[in-house]
């Protein structure tokens, strides 16, 4: 028994010496804990103001409860559904098209030896992801220009002459999904020739004595091997459906497209801060948190079931 | 080497790798024609450029519109501004990061799994735009330059990524190394971590720099007086929302070499405001490749 006793005193004794002697580092460790807590922490304490009817004299806490009122006006409102169909209909587009692409440019490179014109494909690539949001909007506007901008011409020639593609609603979600597959293709790469780069060079020369061609290579080597961080990434990006960017949509948002282009995002900036609703704003923006959160942790379990591959 | 033994390749596998050189081309085409378009347009007259002769190369080369982009108060003001927030917004976030990924690294640092969770969460879940804005409301951030600054003043996508590479490059020994020697903690940092710490903190610092430059959002929601405006929210009132201050043209007297002066000026507008970037991007191309590898070992 004192053996017990003695063991639990050498167990304890040099956690608190190593705090003791270590006491700088939880110092170095204040200041960026505080931020986490003023500014991520303190926001989530902050919902409840979409329980409350919010008053700007009265403050958060001083503010009435109300209940789930807002929600329920959110819900009833004649563009609920409109909203939430926008959302996900971008968001899902924007997936099965720009998940893919990434991973077949990083197939097609690694056909490639190393060589000049690999370089130059990368680095062409993967520059449009440096552009900002606002300068990416402006290049889609002019390059869709009518009659002037490059996109535009290009469509003339086909006979499609003098259309505001920015107008029409329909070609909203098209434009949207395929300038990010634009600008994030190449950089969504970088991961997936990472992780090709990682394949035992002898299962590709083994491969190679077996007489496989370069397709067979593709399919039963190179893909396999993809898996794992593929699967990772798709459930980030699942779990990020509801998040859409608002940045790009609100830039690239105009009267005519509106229809199509109003999403829960550009819905609570406006309604929130240009509309000073905040409470009704917050109870959307709880909703769409909750949703994405669900989605993140059922995606996840069922990869984990799945493949054995999740995030946690 | 293996070289030497090399199997040749058949025919359907060259039929193959030149349908894959043929892809890579048209990709090649497909993300540079608009960006040469644009730079093209940025030096060509404006009357070429409004009647639409402009496809590849620039048409009556001038420098018209650069001309009215540097003598534009309002684009220097934002330039600056976006220069101020950036430097200072980027020491900041790399300071952070630094501070809160080392300790988290160390296997001794008690209470690190807490703090893990508490990053992560963090990931996973957020109050949302409201109850953000509130909080920067209520420090009375509104509408000043910390604004820009704190509230992202860290990045846990980054956090873990620096707490990663600590963890994989310092070895242990050399702290207690250190330690044995009397070196305290803030002293090892300083001296040893750091210094070996070179790659991860240039990605770190071009990512921030990059997120600091393009950062629109931010200012849109918290910034009132344009004389704090960054560039990109003078870009988006030149660029999309059209509102060109009609004095930065004040040499041209017609109307419609105005409109085409203005067509001209956002093409210029674009190469500048994207310039620093881009020019700055094929120099840290190579670390930042690295970083996004480090990321993806066990972000």
């Amino acid at each position: 028994m004192p053996n017990l006793v003695n063991e639990t005193a050498v167990v304890r004794k040099p956690a608190w010496r190593s705090m003791k002697r270590h006491w700088q580092l939880y110092l170095v460790i204040l200041l960026p804990l505080l931020y986490l807590v003023i500014f991520k922490y303190v926001p989530m304490a902050g919902i409840v103001i979409a329980f409350k009817d919010y008053n700007v004299i009265k403050g958060i806490w001083g503010s009435p409860w109300v209940g789930l009122k807002y929600f329920g006006q959110f819900f009833n409102s004649p563009n609920f559904w409109l909203y939430i169909k926008n959302t996900l209909g971008i968001s899902l587009y924007g997936l099965l098209i720009g998940f893919p692409a990434p991973i077949i440019l990083a197939l097609a490179l690694n056909e490639i030896r190393n060589g000049l014109f690999k370089k130059s494909v990368q680095l062409v690539t993967y520059a449009p992801y440096f552009i900002s949001t606002v300068i990416m909007v402006s290049i889609i506007i002019v390059n869709l220009t009518p009659n002037v901008g490059m996109i535009s011409k290009f469509f003339a020639m086909l006979g499609v002459e003098n259309t505001n593609f920015m107008g029409i609603p329909g070609l909203f979600k098209s434009i949207y999904v395929w300038s990010d597959v634009w600008q994030f293709t190449g950089y969504g790469a970088i991961i997936y020739i990472a992780a090709l780069a990682g394949v035992n060079p002898e299962l590709y020369e083994s491969a190679k004595v077996d007489g496989a061609s370069r397709i067979q290579k593709i399919i039963n080597i190179d893909i396999p091997s993809l898996i794992p961080v593929s699967v990772i990434l798709l459930i980030l990006n699942l779990g990020n459906i509801m998040k859409l960017g608002f940045e790009k949509i609100y830039l690239m948002q105009n009267p005519l497209n509106l229809s199509t282009s109003e999403v829960i995002s550009t819905y609570v900036y406006k309604v929130g801060l240009l509309g000073s609703s905040f409470s009704f704003s917050a109870a959307i923006g709880l909703f769409n948190s909750i949703i994405n959160l669900i989605l993140l942790v059922s995606v996840n379990y069922i990869a984990k079931k799945l493949s054995n591959n999740s995030l946690w | 080497m293996i070289n030497a033994t090399r199997i040749q390749e058949s025919k359907g596998d060259r039929l193959f790798l030149g349908l894959v050189y043929l892809f890579l081309t048209v990709i090649l085409l497909i993300v540079a024609l608009p960006l040469i378009y644009i730079l093209s347009s940025s030096v060509s007259s404006p009357q070429a450029v409004v009647s639409g002769k402009v496809w590849l190369f620039p048409v009556d080369f001038t420098l018209a519109g650069y001309k009215a982009v540097f003598n534009n108060a309002q684009i220097g003001v934002g330039y600056m501004n976006s220069l101020f927030y950036t430097v200072v917004g980027t020491i900041i976030n790399v300071l952070l990061t630094i501070m809160l990924a080392y300790p988290l690294a160390k296997k001794t640092f008690y209470g690190r799994n807490f703090v893990m969770v508490l990053l992560v969460i963090t990931m996973m879940f957020d109050g949302g735009l409201i109850p953000f804005y509130m909080v920067v409301k209520n420090l009375h951030l509104l509408d000043t330059r910390w604004a820009m600054i704190l509230p992202g003043a860290l990045a846990v996508f980054q956090v873990i990524v620096a707490r990663t590479f600590f963890q994989t490059s310092i070895p242990d020994e050399l702290a207690e190394a250190a330690e044995l020697d009397g070196c305290s903690d803030i002293r090892f940092i300083w001296s040893i971590v750091l210094p070996l710490s070179k790659p991860i903190i240039a990605v770190m610092t071009l990512m921030y720099a990059v997120g600091h430059w393009n950062a629109y959002f931010d200012a849109l929601i918290f910034l009132r007086s344009p004389d704090l405006f960054p560039l990109q929210i003078i870009l988006r009132n030149i660029l999309i929302l059209n509102t060109v201050d009609p004095s930065m043209m004040a040499n041209v007297d017609q109307m419609q070499a105005q409109q085409g002066l203005r067509d001209l000026l956002k093409y210029s507008l674009i190469v500048v405001a994207s310039a620093p970037v881009l020019i700055i991007y094929p120099f840290v191309q190579k670390h930042f490749v690295k970083g996004v590898m480090i990321g993806s070992l066990k972000g």
